[in-house]
């Protein structure tokens, strides 16, 4: 566990140190909102009707942006050779590294939930059904997109194929989210625990096969 | 397998593959593939009746009419598709096991099949709801939705492929990829039947459908003969993945027999003034 947050630390400190995440991933994601909020004819009802399905695909594309930092963080001066050479379980490199995702995703979860607050007229009825799916979806993107980041890091290509591999992997993710989300505002009449359950499952299915599938990966790339 | 493909993994490449991906078998399974698609064709288009039958009000008659014929395609290529992209995913697992280029090669050829009866079964499945749904796309149908993601996650298995990398971690790397797509699969069927928990397949056709016998008949020969293309493309296409790996490997080892030659060079041209030297400082 120590080694897991010890690479979490490190990558957190990256992004402290260089500001991305504050000065271009959160700019962007707030942009999304305001063009989506253009997309609608800035229609207020249809806004706050629709703000689970545009905060979620928000998020989506702003996890884009940060799983593919996440992963040119270590790509650049073959920093993934030192994590190697440091005798840390691929696995525990991969856990490490969702984490801090998942934290920086997170942070900008918070940012775009005020976001849909402000803007969309969003009202959080269920506060803990929208934390908890918002937790349990965030540990999927972060999984999978770490996973999916290593895959394309070392390609010349990696900006254009890197959502070409992931968006349908998020498909679930969005669809489980909204509906949540749906249910936690008020604004879909379903069962949003057992969406939470969903995201539940993906989350954990994608911790397993990231953490059984990064080591090979990382051989690949040295 | 092996008899069509070549021999067993980790063993040398099947001869015939060594200049051209056809052999006697081949040629024998795609003479079978053209009297099998002939012989389809006669069925859906001329033997085989249109659906329809006797409507709610007298003198009226409802049904997919010719429509229907579309089904001889449709679902073979549905079907195809999962065993297609099943033995891709499948045939990863193994890769990563074993770690042979027979089974890259087979995951490789199974996904590009895939992926084409994946699309033709979207295209013909939206030619056929348009008329007998009323609708080309329709989101809360299950299958519909969850073959759409499964397409999207192979094109970018196929995207992944053709990027230009050293041969065993673009093995790796898609063979990872090829196992996510499957891993990804029954959670998209999941939560989309949760989504909307309903299926215009079974509303509009199998529960609406009266398969007359010539019609299932047909059916099961579209199945047989696609089942028998699908082979055929299959053990071709991993020929020829086989003999790009042949080649890959030809290349390289080419290129490092010319760099080789040419670090030699400057030696023995040294060594040629080196000794004109210690000559002209003899006596």
């Amino acid at each position: 566990m120590r080694e897991v947050l010890l690479v979490a630390a490190k990558d957190l400190r990256i992004e402290l140190r260089s500001r991305v995440l504050l000065y271009q991933v959160a700019p962007f994601a707030v942009a999304t909102l305001v063009l989506l909020g253009f997309a609608l004819d800035a229609d207020r009802s249809a806004l706050r009707n629709f703000s689970p399905g545009l905060f979620w695909v928000a998020v989506l594309l702003t996890a884009l942006l940060a799983a593919q930092r996440s992963v040119a963080v270590e790509h650049a001066g073959r920093a993934a050779d030192a994590l190697l050479l440091s005798a840390t379980s691929p696995a525990r490199i991969f856990a490490g590294k969702a984490l801090a995702l998942a934290a920086q995703l997170a942070a900008l979860e918070a940012l775009l939930g005020v976001a849909i607050v402000v803007l969309y007229d969003a009202r959080v009825e269920h506060f803990g059904l929208a934390v908890a799916s918002a937790a349990a979806a965030t540990v999927g993107i972060a999984a999978a997109g770490t996973l999916y980041g290593v895959l394309a890091a070392p390609l010349g290509v990696r900006e254009t194929l890197l959502p070409v591999l992931l968006l349908p992997v998020f498909a679930p993710v969005l669809i489980g989210a909204t509906r949540a989300f749906g249910d936690a505002l008020g604004t879909a009449a379903v069962n949003g625990w057992a969406w939470f359950g969903l995201l539940g499952l993906f989350a954990l299915v994608y911790a397993v096969f990231g953490a059984l599938a990064y080591g090979p990966l990382l051989e690949a790339e040295t | 397998m092996s008899f069509l493909l070549g021999r067993s993994p980790d063993r040398s490449p099947p001869r015939a593959a060594l200049t051209h991906t056809g052999s006697r078998t081949t040629r024998i399974l795609g003479a079978g593939v053209l009297v099998g698609v002939v012989g389809l064709g006669l069925c859906a288009f001329i033997f085989s009746p249109p659906d329809s039958r006797p409507g709610p009000e007298a003198g009226t008659r409802i049904g997919q009419f010719d429509v229907v014929r579309l089904m001889y395609v449709h679902v073979p290529a549905a079907i195809w598709t999962y065993v297609a992209l099943g033995t891709c995913a499948a045939a990863s697992a193994v890769y990563l096991w074993r770690r042979s280029t027979w089974w890259d090669s087979l995951a490789h050829a199974c996904a590009e099949i895939g992926v084409v009866l994946c699309a033709v079964t979207l295209l013909t499945g939206m030619i056929w709801g348009r008329p007998v749904w009323g609708t080309w796309w329709e989101w809360g149908d299950v299958r519909l939705v969850t073959t759409l993601v499964l397409f999207l996650a192979y094109a970018g298995y196929l995207a992944l492929r053709s990027v230009p990398a050293a041969p065993e971690a673009r093995a790796r790397r898609a063979a990872i990829l090829g196992l996510g797509g499957a891993v990804l699969i029954p959670i998209v069927n999941r939560s989309v039947e949760w989504w909307e928990n309903r299926t215009l397949h079974q509303q509009s056709t199998l529960e609406e459908l009266r398969i007359e016998d010539l019609t299932l008949f047909t059916l099961v020969l579209g199945i047989f003969v696609m089942g028998l293309l699908v082979l055929w493309l299959v053990v071709h296409r991993f020929r020829l993945a086989w003999l790009e790996a042949e080649a890959e490997s030809a290349g390289l080892q080419a290129a490092l027999a010319e760099r080789r030659a040419e670090a030699a060079e400057p030696v023995a041209a040294g060594a040629g003034e080196d000794g004109a030297g210690e000559g002209s400082a003899g006596p």
